[in-house]
């Protein structure tokens, strides 16, 4: 591919994976083109940056294709390193940071799926294995004003994006985060006060209406 | 030598992730303390430093748990500078991330199944893992060792499919012929297995052969070996005297 100059994103706009490199790209400052993928008829451009996965997001800096969500945000972080620090510079904080970010990488994504593509015993199953998830990151969290202590940083990136899934999860498995996790939805909303979060997570409504569609498509009741 | 009791390694003899974790500690030329975990009934120290996954290796720095391997190897890298095992460069490191992630999350997915199932399910596992080594093959073009001329993070995010995989083919009775369509990758498991640090730290191939074995027979009598993304729990009966099972961090 041509070594063209410059910052790219194929992303999918719902996608929480994309939105971790578009968060850590907007607290950079770092411009750059996002371009859409129509994930049923993936471009030529993703097939090639991507040929193992063939997933977005890809981040493709200078004509380098960087693949896999918290890969590419601690490239960002490494990349662009004179301005807001995403992980810590000791290394146990930042092992710390890994550890969790992998944590939610294993856990939420996945059980959260189960919350709108199951039903009865199994869908309940997942909704208690939810919520002893967002009561463990709860406890992580603490007191603290985001995962990072004072600082938006490598944790707040990897979970911010599944707040706005919070709506549908609580929609179709019928529980509330607020009342399991009260904490994670404060963290949630101070994070929501960033530029960076705000501009990119989209309402959780239109979130909905996605799961809705994927249901509908996949004839899930 | 960095002279450390603060180091104490929390494993398991059979575990490739536990080896991974060790394999760095020695290039880094670092003293630990290494405790063999009884995962049919764990320490309460495990179960405090690991209350999340509960699993094995645990590094203790100084007092200091941290877990997940992949994890550990790059706090090792950034506590003990010297010969460093991930590059400097972002992109380099990225890419090494990239593969490590990749043989740990997918490689490591379609092995199991190849070695758990049977028939159609286990003959389609083996073609992905085919794929996926043929991958490897290609990436490893004009290079010694995945990381270069000597060996490095990818490597040892690699290194357990050099001598687990060929345990498992043994234990499950499969052949993924790497030997024969893959060269590249083929090499490289040799001149892993001969470095020095590597060669001298690895279980004794029969008894891990029979443990596997043993495992797969145990396996076959649970269906919850695919609940957890990453982990396999066999659940071992009493009379059998094996350990409870946990193979690998993830």
């Amino acid at each position: 591919m041509a070594s063209e100059k410059g910052v790219m994103l194929l992303d999918f706009w719902v996608s929480p994976f994309g939105q971790r490199a578009r968060i850590a790209l907007a607290e950079k400052g770092v411009e750059y083109e996002y371009k859409e993928e129509n994930l049923r008829d993936k471009s030529e451009l993703l097939l090639k940056s991507n040929p193992i996965h063939k997933k977005i997001p890809v981040l493709i800096h200078d004509g380098k294709p960087i693949c896999e969500s918290l890969i590419i945000v601690q490239y960002i972080d490494e990349t662009w390193s004179d301005k807001a620090p995403l992980l810590p510079s000791d290394p146990y904080q930042r092992a710390q940071a890994r550890f969790w970010a992998d944590f939610v990488d294993k856990k939420v994504f996945e059980c959260g799926g189960k919350l709108w593509k199951l039903k009865g015993e199994e869908q309940e199953a997942a909704k208690t294995e939810m919520i002893e998830i967002l009561q463990i990151l709860e406890a992580q969290l603490g007191d603290k004003k985001y995962f990072g202590g004072d600082i938006f940083g490598f944790v707040d990136v990897a979970f911010v994006p599944f707040t706005s899934w919070f709506y549908s999860y609580e929609t179709c498995a019928n529980f509330s985060v607020e009342e399991v996790a009260p904490k994670i939805v404060q963290w949630a909303k101070r994070c929501m006060e960033r530029e960076s979060v705000d501009k990119t997570l989209p309402d959780p409504k239109k979130v909905y209406e996605f799961v809705c569609y994927l249901k509908k498509r996949f004839g899930i009741e | 030598m960095v002279a450390s009791a603060a180091v104490r390694l929390f494993g398991m003899w059979a575990s490739p992730a536990v080896r991974r974790v060790e394999w760095a500690l020695k290039l880094k030329g670092i003293e630990y303390e290494y405790i063999e975990e009884d995962l049919s009934n764990k320490s309460s120290s495990l179960l405090e430093f690991n209350p999340i996954n509960k699993q094995v290796p645990v590094l203790v720095h100084n007092g200091h748990p941290v877990v997940e391997s992949l994890v550990i190897l790059e706090y090792i890298d950034e506590t003990w500078k010297d010969n460093p095992m991930l590059p400097v460069d972002p992109l380099e490191r990225a890419k090494a991330r990239f593969w490590a992630t990749f043989v740990d999350v997918k490689c490591r997915e379609e092995s199991r199944k190849a070695f758990f199932m049977e028939g159609e399910e286990k003959e389609k596992a083996i073609e992905n893992l085919q794929v996926q080594l043929k991958a490897l093959d290609e990436e490893l073009e004009g290079k010694k060792f995945f990381s270069g001329d000597h060996i490095g993070y990818t490597d040892l995010a690699i290194g357990w499919m050099a001598f687990w995989l060929g345990v498992a083919e043994e234990a499950a009775g499969f052949k993924a012929n790497y030997d024969v369509k893959f060269p590249n990758f083929s090499r490289w498991m040799k001149d892993f297995l001969a470095e020095p640090v590597i060669k001298d730290n690895l279980p004794l191939r029969e008894k891990t052969v029979e443990f596997f074995r043993a495992f797969k027979q145990l396996g076959s009598c649970t269906k919850r070996f695919w609940e957890s993304s990453r982990r396999v729990i066999v659940v071992i009966p009493e009379r059998q005297r094996h350990s409870w099972a946990c193979v690998g961090d993830e």
